[in-house]
């Protein structure tokens, strides 16, 4: 039964691979989705010829989960510990999404201090996104050591969003109207020695790559792409940038106080592999320009909204206010009402531009969630990046897409 | 070093043939190079340096279910993947043990929809089960030194 499922007619192919492969002329070969190099559960049928790819279908949906139907089931606070679970390398990213989607839909205006944390978590979320990324990009182009090396790091991040928000990866930090809590003791001192380590590290790593000749010659010229066919299929992130436009949602529009930060957004020139991992490296170096600054002018005062009908009430309130009472109550049963109406909030993901779409309906519960994700929109070069290259030059051209399966299937 | 000094005068070791046969299915076990999702993260971190798996002898992951004895199942199991998933676990050559990381793979998690199978024990038999959304790497080492006591205890037929 189970074998019946998986076997594929001629007919079924026909119109997505060449007449040239229905003839045999050509081999068709299938990769994943569990191949370790595809990065989650992404299958690929490849067309060859030799070792030629002639023509490369991607087939995702193996990590389908179901989770924009699964949020209009919740409240609007109940649905944000989802969005943790979508693009799973950049939960706090996710998590201000939605936030930001919400806080514009009801209208919540949002204090400075919690802002700026914001920037600060998603910078650092930002740069465990892209170390991740390294590790596993060098690891697939057999350079095992660094994987080790950027997941040491790593390690150091997973400890600092464990101290906020007691979880290493399903933060649910963000809340509409601020934060879960405010940042604990000791969370300065952790990101300062961790602004001090770090740019020695990235030189560590860059002394292993940058300059390695297997490396330049793996990723030098492969996988090219102009800014033109980059903008008429969307793709957007490093990719867009590595081909020379300077396009940043955090310089765009910006959003969460980011207009006062202070930083560039690196571009290169040639659209390859190569240049993808010279803009990631700048992007990291950059995130922690942003880090230090949103640590140098963290603003004192309340860490969420003092607005009860969308913000609960502390629990030391809950003794002594009737009031705190029941809007802790009326919170956590029925949650609070949006009104008629929708809006769209994009944010600068690791991978590119993040947008929520949000609809609310008057009721405690949104009426559509829909996630407009980089990694589905990027996933859509693979075909055109990788014609005419060879088999062994798919697994460094899918790995410098970087895609998070969990983020386009969603 | 702790086996040297069991050898005694004669230089030779008795013991059951349950026991070495459980000492070297445990000693050896490869793990299925694959994850699904969230958990897959988790995992790698613990075969990274700061968990080093390599301590309990997996840090080999073999990427064909040919060669692998255990199927670590970390991620939520869409309808997509749950034949595929099942082939791999045919796939692979007996005796075969298999872990469920993770909540979504246990029972679902916080996925209560048409899209995930509540559970991987729908498709294949599980041996371990791990709680958390992720599971830390520590849960996942002590879910496999839960196996391995497991495996220890089989009686040969």
């Amino acid at each position: 039964m189970l074998e019946g499922q998986m076997e594929v007619t001629v007919d079924e192919l026909r119109g997505l691979v060449s007449e040239r492969a229905i003839q045999g002329e050509t081999m068709l070969l299938n990769m994943g989705p569990q191949h370790p190099s595809t990065h989650g559960v992404l299958r690929l049928i490849l067309e060859l010829d030799g070792e030629t790819i002639v023509n490369l279908v991607p087939d995702i949906g193996f990590l389908h989960t179901g989770i924009e139907k699964n949020m209009e089931a919740m409240t609007y606070e109940k649905a944000l510990v989802m969005t943790d679970r979508m693009d799973y390398l950049n939960n706090l990213g996710s998590n201000l999404c939605y936030c930001l989607a919400v806080e514009k839909l009801v209208e919540l205006d949002v204090p400075p201090r919690a802002q700026v944390v914001r920037v600060l978590l998603t910078e650092l979320t930002r740069i465990a996104s892209h170390l991740l990324w390294l590790g596993t990009h060098a690891l697939d182009l057999a350079a095992m050591s660094v994987f080790l090396y950027t997941w040491r790091e790593r390690e150091i991040l997973m400890d600092i969003f464990e101290m906020c928000s007691g979880q290493r990866m399903m933060t649910s930090y963000f809340r509409p109207g601020g934060l879960w809590r405010d940042i604990p003791q000791g969370f300065e001192g952790a990101v300062k020695q961790f602004l001090e380590l770090f740019p020695e590290r990235i030189r560590e790593y860059e002394s292993l790559l940058t300059e390695n000749p297997i490396y330049i010659e793996r990723t030098k010229g492969i996988g090219v792409i102009s800014t033109e066919e980059a903008l008429e299929i969307g793709l957007t992130g490093p990719i867009l940038r590595a081909t020379g436009l300077p396009f940043d949602m955090r310089k765009a529009q910006p959003y969460s106080s980011y207009e006062q930060f202070d930083f560039e957004v690196p571009i290169a020139t040639n659209g390859d592999t190569y240049d993808r991992y010279i803009v990631r490296m700048e992007e990291m170096r950059q995130s922690l320009n942003i880090v230090r600054q949103a640590l140098d002018r963290l603003p004192e005062g309340p860490f969420r909204s003092n607005n009860r009908k969308f913000v609960p009430p502390p629990r030391s309130e809950l003794g002594h206010s009737m009031e705190a009472v029941i809007h802790h109550f009326k919170l956590w049963t029925e949650g609070f009402l949006a009104p008629k109406g929708a809006v769209y909030v994009p944010v600068e993901s690791p991978r590119g531009v993040l947008g929520c779409y949000l609809v609310g309906d008057g009721g405690p519960k949104p009426r559509r969630v829909h996630f407009h994700a980089p990694s589905f929109a990027n996933l859509q070069a693979l075909p055109m990046l990788s014609r005419g290259h060879l088999v062994a030059d798919v697994i460094a051209i899918i790995s410098s897409l970087d895609p998070i399966l969990g983020d386009s299937d969603r | 070093m702790g086996l040297e000094s069991k050898l005694g005068n004669l230089g030779a070791v008795t013991t059951s043939l349950e026991k070495a046969v459980g000492w070297s299915r445990t000693r050896a076990m490869w793990p299925l190079l694959t994850g699904l999702a969230c958990c897959a993260i988790e995992m790698m971190a613990a075969q990274a340096a700061d968990y080093d798996l390599s301590r309990f002898g997996m840090e080999i992951n073999r990427a064909s279910p040919r060669q692998s004895d255990l199927l670590i199942v970390a991620g939520r199991v869409s309808r997509k993947m749950s034949p595929v998933l099942r082939r791999l676990y045919d796939q692979m050559p007996e005796p075969k043990w298999v872990i469920a990381m993770g909540d979504c793979c246990s029972c679902g998690g916080v996925f209560n929809n048409y899209a995930i199978v509540p559970g991987v024990d729908e498709i294949m038999p599980v041996d371990i089960y791990i709680a958390g959304c992720p599971p830390r790497p520590e849960g996942l080492i002590h879910g496999i030194l839960t196996l391995h006591d497991k495996v220890m205890a089989e009686k040969l037929a």
